[in-house]
This record gives structure tokens, sequence and C-alpha cells, in this order.
């Protein structure tokens, strides 16, 4: 026998079920409550950067797209600065700037879209830098626990293939499925929660 | 970073992705392994909420979608604390929840049960912890409803949190259940958690400390969010 340790254990996630735009989004789930929703702007018009969209659908295990499902993005801005206590740097941050979005696919067909502007590289680790890259979380009906992964950018080959993160998965198919590709004036991101094209996701 | 990498989640005591008694999750579960990763910048930060970004009735659910009238059902209050693995309150975190009204319905386009929608229940309210982690929610106890799984499941009464913590790692989605249903043993949804403790730590008791005599019940939710490493060998040495 031994002095127990104290901590304790984190709540047990259930989850969000088919639902959750009562709570997150209101308005998707077809009723006005809030005056100002949370996430519904990630870069406002005074945030410098290169402007783009994004779209795509997330896939479940058959195929079908997952209509009930919903994200949050999280990003910093161009500077690579994040709208954050812990970012201290001396980085611009604009004011209309927050960085978070909640993004709800059209119920019909479950295409998702958003706009926001490409965030810059971010410090990592062991003073590595880390390439442009949106973090993502989902949760739907039939998804227990929420799912973090990442979306990074086709264009950028160089930081890509320095990213601390994406150079430890290794196999390129699989590292493939967190790369947005280019599509017009935007990115084209698809997520797949199973089969072949199973997207890479991160205990983080 | 003031502070170091959050703990690691521990995913035994978590539902796994797949559990087939709840049907949905076969199909949407991820079947390769996870890729773990210490938190960096990008997850060590997350998006913060204040005061301004709240209005003043939205943690009251009785009054937040009130038409005239008050929504029909069980006065209660929900209220907790938050805190982390190290037993530190979470401070100005932003919490949300969601729910059905007294007859088991929600206020979704997608949801058809037919009980009746309650013209003056919304189903869905907000609030930030204070200096200490508390929180207090009041609301209609929410009514058990049947789902499409086996030919009769009915879920539990229950209540969706959702919370953030101060990084986007400690990002949680849980639901509340009521101390004495009997549907809760029966639900496939909650036995996704491994262990009968996980499972008691989403069972509110009755509080009767923190009822309001001749208006409200009280019941009590405490939450525990991914603690986080302390730096006392790094640079830094606050926050330890």
């Amino acid at each position: 026998m031994a002095h127990r340790l104290s901590y304790a254990r984190e709540t047990p996630s259930q989850t969000a079920g088919p639902y959750v735009h009562i709570g997150l989004v209101p308005r998707a789930a077809g009723f006005e409550i809030y005056d100002r929703e949370i996430g519904a702007v990630i870069a406002g018009p005074e945030t410098e950067g290169e402007r783009i969209r994004i779209e795509g659908v997330v896939h479940d295990g058959l195929g079908a797209p997952v209509k009930d499902v919903l994200i949050e993005v999280w990003q910093a801005n161009s500077h690579g600065r994040y709208r954050h206590p812990e970012d201290q740097r001396a980085l611009p941050l604009e004011p209309d700037f927050t960085g978070f979005g909640r993004v709800v696919p059209d119920f019909g067909t479950g295409l998702f879209s958003f706009e926001t502007v490409k965030p810059g590289p971010v410090p990592g680790l062991d003073g590595r830098q880390q390439a442009p890259h949106l973090t993502l979380w989902l949760v739907a009906r039939g998804i227990n626990i929420g799912l973090h992964t990442r979306l990074y950018f086709e264009d950028e080959t160089e930081a890509n293939a320095a990213d601390p993160i994406l150079s430890r998965i290794e196999q390129p198919v699989r590292r493939d499925t967190l790369i947005a590709r280019r599509d017009g004036d935007g990115y084209r991101f698809d997520i797949h929660l199973q089969g072949d094209r199973e997207t890479v996701f991160l205990d983080i | 970073m003031t502070e170091g990498a959050f703990f690691q989640r521990d995913r035994n005591w978590h539902p796994p992705a797949l559990t087939p008694p709840y049907k949905t999750s076969i199909a949407r579960s991820p079947r390769q392994p996870l890729l773990s990763f210490c938190t960096t910048l990008s997850e060590a930060t997350g998006p913060v909420f204040g005061p301004q970004d709240l209005g003043p009735l939205d943690d009251d659910l009785i009054r937040n979608f009130a038409h005239g009238y008050e929504p029909i059902g069980e006065r209660i209050i929900v209220h907790g604390l938050v805190s982390d693995q190290n037993g530190r309150g979470v401070p100005d975190t932003l919490i949300e929840i969601w729910q059905a009204n007294a007859g088991g319905r929600y206020r979704h386009v997608k949801d058809t049960y037919l009980a009746p929608v309650d013209p003056n229940f919304g189903g869905c309210g907000r609030a930030l912890t204070d200096a200490n982690g508390y929180y207090a929610f009041r609301t209609i106890r929410p009514g058990p409803y049947p789902w499409p799984n086996a030919t009769d499941s009915w879920r539990p009464a229950h209540i969706h949190f959702s919370l953030y913590g101060t990084g986007f790692s400690q990002r949680l989605v849980t639901q509340m259940y009521f101390h004495g249903d009997p549907l809760i043993a029966r639900c496939p949804i909650v036995s996704t958690i491994p262990d009968p403790e996980g499972v008691a730590r989403l069972v509110a008791p009755l509080d009767m400390e923190a009822s309001k005599p001749f208006d409200a019940l009280a019941y009590r939710f405490d939450i525990v969010l991914r603690g986080r490493r302390s730096t006392i060998f790094e640079n830094r040495m606050e926050g330890n």
C-alpha cells in the first residue's frame, strides 16, 4: 500500500446528441433566443490577411454525410497570434478577430462552409514552428467524445513538411487527410470518421 | 506558456468511440488510433468569453424564452463547482446547457416527438463560472423521451452540458442525469461509460441545502475538467 494521489478524475464525456444546435447555435435549431450567438464570426472585416472560404462534408463509415455534426474552429490570425491571455507575443491582434467559429452544415445536404482568414504559423514545442493550421473539434449524435483534428493548407508545402505533427504521421495517405485542397478561391476539406480515408484524429 | 501540458486524457475512463449497443456509434466511430501529442499553443489556448457575451436572463431557462407566461413543469435549480483535476476551481469559464421540456420534447426543427413544444420554453442557457468556479442555472426538470435505438428505447431525463475551461484541450460535452431515475440503468448512451463510478459522476443528487422553499428544488452537479502540469522546474515559478 502507498499514499493515495489526490488528483480528481475528469468528468466523463457523453455524446452531444442530435440536438446540440439548441445549446450552441439555437438559430440553426430554428429559434431566436440570444442577442448574439457565440462563434458566429471568426474574422471580422477589419481583420488583416488572406480571406478564405472552406467547405466540405463530414462522412460516416458508409460514406453518408453527417448532417447533424457541429464543428468548432479555433485559429490564430494571419500574424500567428491567438486571442488568449497565454499568447502575449508582440504581434498584432485585430479587435474584430475572435479566432473562434461554430460551423453547422446544411441539414439537407451535409455541406458545410465558413469564411475566415488564413492563419500564420505558430510556435510549437521545443522551438519548432508549426505550419499554418486550424484546430477543429467535432461533435454529433453517435460520437461519444468530441473529436479533435486539424486542417492544414495544400499550398504550404515547405511549412507542412517541417510541421511536427504532420511529420509524426507515418503513412502519407493518412497525413493527406489533414490537408485542405485548393478549390477555386477557397479550400475543400472533407472529414471521414471511418473507412479507407479515415481522418487523423488527435489525442492532444 | 505560463503552465505546462494538460494531463493525458484517460481514454479508458471516457466512453470508447465504438459502443455497439448505442447503434449510431457504429458508423461514426474512428477505428484508427488517435495521434497523441503534447499540448501546443494551439490547444493551450481557446476561446475566452466574458459577461459582455451573455444576456441578463441567459442562466434562467424559466424566463429566457417566456412569452407572457412561464413554462410548464417542475422548477429546479442546477448548480455546482467546475474544477480541474488538481482540485482548483475554474473561474470565468463558459457553460452552455440544453435540454428537452417537461414533456420530453426539444425545440428543434428535427425533433418530431408527439409531446408538445412549450411556447414558453426554449431549452437552452449559458453562464460563466464565478471567481471560485461556481455556477447555477434555474430551469424546468426535463422529461424522458423515446428515441430510435431499440424498438422501445427511452432516454432518462437529462441536461446536456458544454464546457471550455481555459484551453481547447479541456473542451468537454457531457450530460447530467437525475438521481433515482430508473431509466439511467437502461440507457445505452449512459452505458457507453465503462466504469459505474464514471456513471455516478453524472448523476446529480437532490440538494435540499440549495433548494428554494416554496419555489424550486435543487440538484448538484460538480464538473471536473482536465488538469494541467506544473512548470516548477522550468523558468517561471508562477502558478504552482
